[in-house]
Order: structure tokens, then C-alpha cells, then sequence
């Protein structure tokens, strides 16, 4: 039974992960700018902080929500609430990696060269995210009713 | 000064908008939100800070960086609970998380 659970699993259960690529021209141009936008303006944003008040406050700005405010509107918008409260719910998986990737960081900043500082850090974010995520999956998994087998006629 | 400025901006939106790319088009929706909270913005400001300053000025914008990843979970939790409250609409969501962040970020900063 559980061989088979496991099949139906990875044959495309609702939490399978999945890559959608038409996805992307479903994306408009303009909400592409938007984050483009954003993007850009955070970053010279925090140029302009580290020049006035310095490393300190650059710092924290670094981990300022550049994109999410754009992405939660815009998910709430195309797919409504409870997808954007599912967009809240992973950022917030992203946001614990983003926590390692600082301290990564801040480790190794002077002991590596710069490449590897920042690549080694952005694997690490991406590796704590998703095993929290997948950890949260399977904490709010129900198992599956038992299947009882179908009345012989 | 400018220049720099300019490249912060394009290199800025790039690294957001590829992001967000990849964000797109995964399935499910909670494993894509995981990409809003992506380094991108650290991305760019640490290779600058790099670059122009030196490992010691980005060692130290590292660990303020810690703080404001955790205001940036405060947002996350927020944005979850607010677009979950019936009548907040979108922009009393986002400003709500918003001040979250501030508040975590500054009140962390303050406390170190």
C-alpha cells in the first residue's frame, strides 16, 4: 500500500512539484517591468543608504522585501487569496534561508574569495528553504484515508 | 557616484526579474514564494560591497543583513495573516507587512 501511495505521489499529487514553463508568457510584460522596477529601485536604494549611514544599515536593507510586496499583490490578484496567503507562507520558508545565507556570509566573507562566499551562501539559502518547506508539507500532510477495497459483486 | 548607482538599479532588476522568473513557473504556489524571499538585493549589494569596499565593510553588512532577514520572515508571517483577514484589501496587506518589516529590522538593530 505504501509502494503505491508513494506512485500516485510522484505521478502528480496536488503537492507535486512541477516546472510550468508557459507560465512564463502567461507573466505580462508590464508585471515583469514592475519587478524589474522594483528591483532596480531597492538596489540603488540601499547604494544610496550605505553611502549616507554606512555598512550597518546597508545591512539590513539587504534583506528589505524588494519583490514580495509586487508578487503577493499580483498572486492575490491572478489567483486570489489563498494562493497569495500560500506566497506569504513559502517567503516565509525563503526568509529562514535568507537568515543562514547572512551568517554564511558574514563567516566567510574574510577568509574566502568573494565568488565562492556568495555562491556557497546563495546554495545554502536555497538548500534550508526548501527542506523547511518540504518538511512543513509533510507536517501538514494528512495521510491519506484508507483505501478499502471494492466490494466484489 | 551616479554610475554606481546605475549599475546597482540595472544589475538590481535583473537578478529581481530572474527571480521572479524562475518564481513563475513552479508549481506549487508555496514553493514559488519561496523565491520573494530570495537573496537578490543582497545578491547585488554584497558583490558591489565586494568590489568597492572590501571583505571587512561586507562581513559587516552581513551580520545587520541577519536582522533584516529576520524582519523579513516578520513580513512573510504578516503578509500570511493579513491576506487571510476578510476585509484587508491588497495595499492594507502590503503596508501592514511593511511596517512589520520596520519595526523587526530597526527594533533588532536598536537591541544589538
Amino acid at each position: 500500500v505504501t509502494r503505491l501511495d508513494v506512485a500516485n505521489l510522484t505521478r502528480g499529487g496536488r503537492d507535486a512539484v512541477e516546472l510550468d514553463a508557459s507560465a512564463v508568457k502567461k507573466t505580462k510584460p508590464w508585471e515583469y517591468a514592475v519587478r524589474f522596477l522594483f528591483g532596480g529601485l531597492v538596489s540603488a536604494a540601499v547604494g544610496l543608504v550605505s553611502h549616507r549611514w554606512g555598512p550597518a544599515v546597508a545591512g539590513l536593507f539587504a534583506a528589505f522585501p524588494a519583490v514580495l510586496p509586487a508578487t503577493v499583490t499580483l498572486v492575490r490578484l491572478h489567483d486570489g487569496r489563498e494562493s497569495a496567503a500560500e506566497d506569504s507562507r513559502g517567503a516565509s520558508f525563503g526568509a529562514v534561508g535568507l537568515v543562514v545565507f547572512a551568517l554564511v556570509v558574514h563567516a566567510r566573507a574574510e577568509q574566502w574569495p568573494a565568488w565562492l562566499v556568495l555562491a556557497w551562501a546563495a546554495v545554502t539559502w536555497l538548500a534550508v528553504a526548501l527542506a523547511l518547506w518540504a518538511l512543513a508539507l509533510r507536517l501538514h500532510h494528512h495521510p491519506p484515508a484508507p483505501r478499502h477495497p471494492a466490494p466484489r459483486s | 557616484m551616479w554610475s554606481e548607482l546605475v549599475v546597482r538599479f540595472i544589475a538590481g532588476g535583473l537578478v529581481v526579474m530572474a527571480f521572479s522568473a524562475v518564481a513563475e513557473v513552479l508549481r506549487p504556489k508555496s514553493l514559488a514564494g519561496l523565491f520573494g524571499a530570495a537573496p537578490s538585493v543582497a545578491l547585488v549589494t554584497l558583490s558591489l560591497g565586494f568590489l568597492h569596499h572590501g571583505p571587512t565593510f561586507v562581513a559587516k553588512e552581513a551580520s545587520t543583513m541577519a536582522l533584516g532577514a529576520v524582519a523579513m520572515l516578520a513580513y512573510a508571517m504578516a503578509s500570511l495573516w493579513l491576506v487571510r483577514t476578510e476585509r484587508v484589501p491588497a495595499w492594507l496587506g502590503t503596508l501592514g507587512s511593511l511596517a512589520a518589516w520596520f519595526l523587526t529590522a530597526f527594533g533588532l538593530k536598536g537591541a544589538s
